[in-house]
């Protein structure tokens, strides 16, 4: 299982990806951002979570130009695992390899806290280790993530069962009590249409070692790597 | 004064310097003279300029350098003496060691709240990166006037977002600090940052300048006009109705290119390339110019036109004080520059060399082909010739007046309605009320080495030395000091070493931010004196010497200084993980136990605040010996096994920090206090009091490590599975009921619009 993460210059949460990663049993480098291919024997990619490019445009909006996305969407349009989280996600919606847009949180504050979401797909590669509904702690740090989409491609998204992860209760109620940024259907992470890129923006990875006090996380790296063990060929 | 100086012809200047000139730049009539006699001639209007500068109290400590050489600065585990390189260093074992810095940034956040916080994050950074570590935690102290007022509103608000907006993108987590509210910091705010780096020992880098010949490199942004004489005139100056104008001296910061430049410093020092490397904050190139060539007893040529500029247009003056952020001068081995080159451009980060390392001590700068300075880099800096003053001083006359505590009601202090209300009210000040509407604003885990930020201080691992960590917090009650300067100076390094004691980790050392007045008041610096006294005291004490850190004068508007506000950052150690324990209850009938002597002294409390509005009295119950070995029984206990949770009593007293307990648990309590039930027994802010957990056979245990350090314990009650605490059947209250006070105040203050 071999993980590349792609590092931006402002990516701040690589270091955190590629630990994570690790720990799961799988091997992990850095793909800098300026490269131009993705070395062969990459299973998954992780785009990870920062200011790719300081952000001040739109969020993902100059890291989809760096030479390596280029790569990345040949990848996945290959049928790669692709995975961003926080500022991952941004890029994956800025690149065109998931819809709709991570616009400002709703309380127009960057939020940094533990968030319960429910997983309602088990049937990615990123969610196989997971049964349906079960809810999970993971924090989330961002100032754009609420997600919004044209209702048509909400619409899609539910119909097709991509909605991966949503924000609930502990209890595992979707409502608006538990919508910490104002996502349409408290949308916390999708899938594209083959299931092989995931955009997520709570941070799984914070959440993968029972020493920081919680590894829920650390499921979505289970699924991975199980994922792979079982996969047909690309 | 009767001397003549004249100009050499082969030096330019841009206008005729006079002491007038002098004195607009902030230098004083006195300052000028010694400036020529130095000298032996007049100073280009360039070389004035540098001056002022660096002889300002920013950057030479000239009103208060004589005090803080009386605090302990060596020693214990520091690996470089205080003042020697940028941050302090601390030996963590096993080839690590832990840099750590505060900083204020208060003057440019009364004037521009969210770029002065932001860029004082941003300096505070780059002092740790600067010396090869990589920063892993930032912290934060903070005073405001009441938040009853639109100011502070938008203060708050500016000052919180741009702390956020720079650490966030950076990749630091903001992980503890502090947020007071007195009105004595209405007009002049109080922003103090500090920030917590590893880097592997021998893998430093120097802010120094050697080797005949080395190119001198400057990283980074390029520079514009923003910030000049920030340091020399914005932050040395009391606040009035012309400080608006001064808001074009407040810098702008960049997280994102701070980010690159930190990979990039952080590559060229591995590399192997780097001579020497400074930052560039206060007083920009001719700070770290003139301090890197003190240090290694060099010169420099340095060839200004060759300074990637903002503006083309842009003098020698503007150039050398330019405070534009996120700069680096760095000192490259000869011959090694295409490696430098090679690093920046692979992080997109501008590099250019402006100059060459020279044998002889002297700074010389040209712009446009003209020589524009030729100083020798001694005459500039603290430690060499810049000037060290003894101020005059007396004993404050305040003090007499506040000591009075006649106007208590006794009869209200016993009365059990009082009792209850006074709770509540105290429970929903914004000075004890809980701060998530500010914290959950940092990104308080990137990095993923917090293992706690819900104690008395922030617990982090070091991902680097397995099953090791460190605990770290800032501290000041400025009531205390105000109150009583040595008092307050002591109890604000032992408040600081109590939680980091409380998280069972050891204090090792400090790093101090001293918020004062204008230091040419006689008062204000008996209070500086007073505060540095006690703050010495308690340090050798507790065997933590001082690191380093900032002095800031001058917080003062309208005749009316801050409240002394010496911040203390703390660091401790600890040495095994699994033996760090949190505040909360932790299992029900386990026993609450408080350490400590009880006193129901209620001086220089929140209580007399919230319901006589006043601050007075003397500083708080405090004897320093009892406080070291309450700490050292406290640490024992928590390394044995036996304390499964601690909490110190601070603001609000005892019974504010069993409430606090309860609500960081899903816990409750039955409390029978084996004393008076009076307002100064609750609310009072007696130093030295733990509150600890155990369970029910180890209260003997630890009553007997206790009677081996003559530390009093008192049974307090027990821990309940009902989440209500009950207090002698006076206080009676839920933890839901306590946090929807305890959590709701501030958000509800800040949800109400600004008025302007």
């Amino acid at each position: 299982m071999n993980y590349g993460i792609v590092v931006f210059p402002g990516s701040n949460c690589d270091h955190d990806a590629l630990t994570a990663a690790q720990r799961s049993g799988g091997n992990a480098r850095y793909l800098f951002h300026k490269e131009t291919s993705i070395p062969s024997d990459i299973d998954c990619i992780i785009l990870p979570g920062g200011f790719s490019f300081g952000d001040y445009l739109r969020c993902g909006a100059i890291a989809r130009f760096s030479p390596l996305m280029r790569e990345v969407v040949t990848f996945a349009n290959k049928g790669g695992l692709v995975i961003g989280i926080c500022n991952g996600f941004q890029i994956l919606t800025e690149s065109g390899l998931l819809p709709g847009v991570l616009l400002r949180n709703t309380s127009l504050s960057f939020i940094c806290r533990d968030v319960y979401i429910r997983t309602d797909n088990t049937q990615s590669p990123f969610t196989s280790s997971l049964q349906q509904g079960q809810v999970l702690r993971i924090p989330i740090a961002h100032g754009e993530g609420n997600y919004f989409a044209e209702p048509e491609t909400i619409r899609r998204l539910e119909d097709e069962g991509r909605v991966a992860f949503r924000y609930c209760t502990a209890g595992g109620d979707s409502n608006d009590e538990a919508n910490p940024n104002g996502s349409i259907n408290n949308i916390a992470g999708i899938l594209n249409e083959r299931g092989n890129v995931l955009g997520m923006m709570p941070h799984p990875e914070r959440y993968a070692d029972k020493a920081l006090g919680c590894d829920d996380g650390m499921a979505i790296f289970q699924s991975i790597a199980n994922a792979m063990r079982i996969a047909m060929p690309l | 004064m009767s001397h003549d100086y004249t100009l050499p012809d082969h030096l330019f200047s841009e206008i005729d310097v006079t002491v007038e000139t002098a004195k607009e730049l902030g230098l004083t009539e006195q300052e000028f003279t010694s400036i020529q006699s130095l000298m032996g001639r007049k100073p280009t209007y360039t070389e004035l300029g540098i001056f002022s500068v660096m002889w300002s109290e920013h950057c030479s400590y000239k009103n208060s350098i004589k005090q803080l050489k009386t605090l302990p600065r060596s020693g214990g585990r520091m690996l470089v003496e205080a003042g020697e390189e940028n941050a302090g260093l601390i030996d963590v074992g096993e080839g690590y060691g832990i840099a750590f810095k505060i900083e204020s940034h208060n003057h440019p956040s009364a004037v521009e709240p969210f770029q002065g916080a932001a860029t004082g994050v941003g300096g505070i950074l780059r002092d740790i990166f600067t010396m090869g570590a990589r920063p892993v935690a930032a912290l934060n102290s903070l005073r405001f006037g009441n938040l009853d007022s639109d100011r502070t509103k938008f203060l708050l608000k500016g000052v919180v977002h741009g702390i956020g907006h720079y650490g966030n993108c950076f990749g630091v987590p903001t992980v503890g600090g502090e947020v007071y509210f007195d009105e004595c910091y209405t007009d002049n705010p109080l922003v103090n940052a500090m920030a917590v780096g590893i880097v592997e020992v021998g893998k430093t880098a120097s802010a120094i300048s050697q080797g005949v010949g080395n190119p001198v490199m400057i990283l980074g942004s390029s520079t514009g006009r923003d910030g000049i004489h920030g340091a020399s005139l914005l932050a040395s100056r009391e606040f009035d109705e012309k400080t608006e104008d001064m808001r074009p001296t407040v810098q702008v910061g960049d997280p994102f290119a701070e980010k690159m430049l930190l990979e990039a410093s952080l590559e060229l020092i591995a590399s192997g390339c780097v001579v020497g490397m400074q930052d560039m904050g206060a007083a920009g190139i001719c700070c770290s110019t003139s301090e890197m060539s003190a240090k290694g007893k060099s010169g420099m040529i340095v060839n200004l036109d060759l300074v990637p500029l903002r503006e083309s247009t842009m003098s020698a003056y503007e150039i050398m004080l330019s405070e534009s952020q996120e700069r680096m001068l760095v000192i490259v081995e000869k011959g090694k520059e295409h490696i430098a080159q090679s690093i920046c451009e692979k992080w997109d980060v501008p590099i250019a060399t402006i100059g060459e390392v020279t044998g002889d001590g002297i700074l010389r700068f040209s712009r446009n082909g003209k020589q524009v300075t030729e100083l020798q880099a001694e005459h500039l800096v603290l430690g060499g010739l810049a000037p060290q003053y003894d101020r005059e001083w007396k004993v404050a006359d305040y003090v007499a007046e506040i000591r009075d505590l006649s106007f208590i009601d006794s009869e209200k202090s016993t009365s059990i309605d009082h009792i209850k209300e006074a709770f509540k009210l105290l429970l929903s000040s914004t000075t004890i009320a809980s701060k998530r509407w500010i914290y959950e604003q940092y990104d308080s885990q990137v990095r993923t080495n917090t293992v706690s930020i819900k104690g008395d201080a922030a617990v982090m691992r070091i991902k680097e030395l397995p099953g090791k960590g460190f605990a770290v917090c800032t501290d000041c009650n400025s009531r205390y000091v105000y109150l009583n300067p040595y008092q307050g100076g002591m109890m604000a390094v032992a408040e600081a070493a109590r939680n980091v004691v409380c998280t069972g980790a050891l204090p090792v050392a400090i790093t101090n931010c001293l918020n004062f007045g204008n230091p040419y008041d006689p008062e204000v610096y008996w209070q500086f004196r007073e505060a540095i006294r006690g703050m010495g005291d308690m340090c050798r004490a507790l065997d933590t010497p001082v690191t380093g850190g900032n002095v800031s004068f001058h917080n003062e508007s309208k005749k009316h200084a801050v409240f002394p506000t010496p911040t203390i950052g703390m660091l401790g150690l600890i040495e095994d993980m699994t033996k760090t324990v949190g505040s909360g209850f932790v299992q029900a009938d386990d026993m609450v136990i408080l350490l400590g002597t009880q006193s129901d002294d209620l001086g220089g409390s929140e209580y007399l605040k919230q319901i006589y509005g006043k601050i007075a009295g003397d500083a708080p119950h405090f004897v320093m010996d009892k406080e070291v070995a309450l700490q050292k029984v406290t640490l024992q206990a928590i390394h044995n096994g036996i304390i499964k949770s601690a909490h110190d009593c601070s603001e609000g007293g005892l019974a504010l920090c069993l409430t606090e307990k309860m609500m960081a648990s899903t816990l409750g309590a039955s409390i029978e206090l084996p004393f008076d039930v009076s307002v100064g027994n609750l609310f009072g802010e007696a130093q030295s009091r733990i509150v600890v957990t155990v369970e029910s056979n180890q209260v003997e245990v630890l009553a007997s490590l206790c009677n081996q350090y003559g530390v009093a314990i008192t049974v307090l009650g027990k821990v309940t599975v009902d989440a209500t605490l009950t207090i002698n059947d006076i206080i009676n209250i839920s933890a839901d009921e306590a946090r929807e006070m305890y959590e709701g105040v501030i958000p509800s203050i800040m949800a109400t619009e600004l008025h302007s």
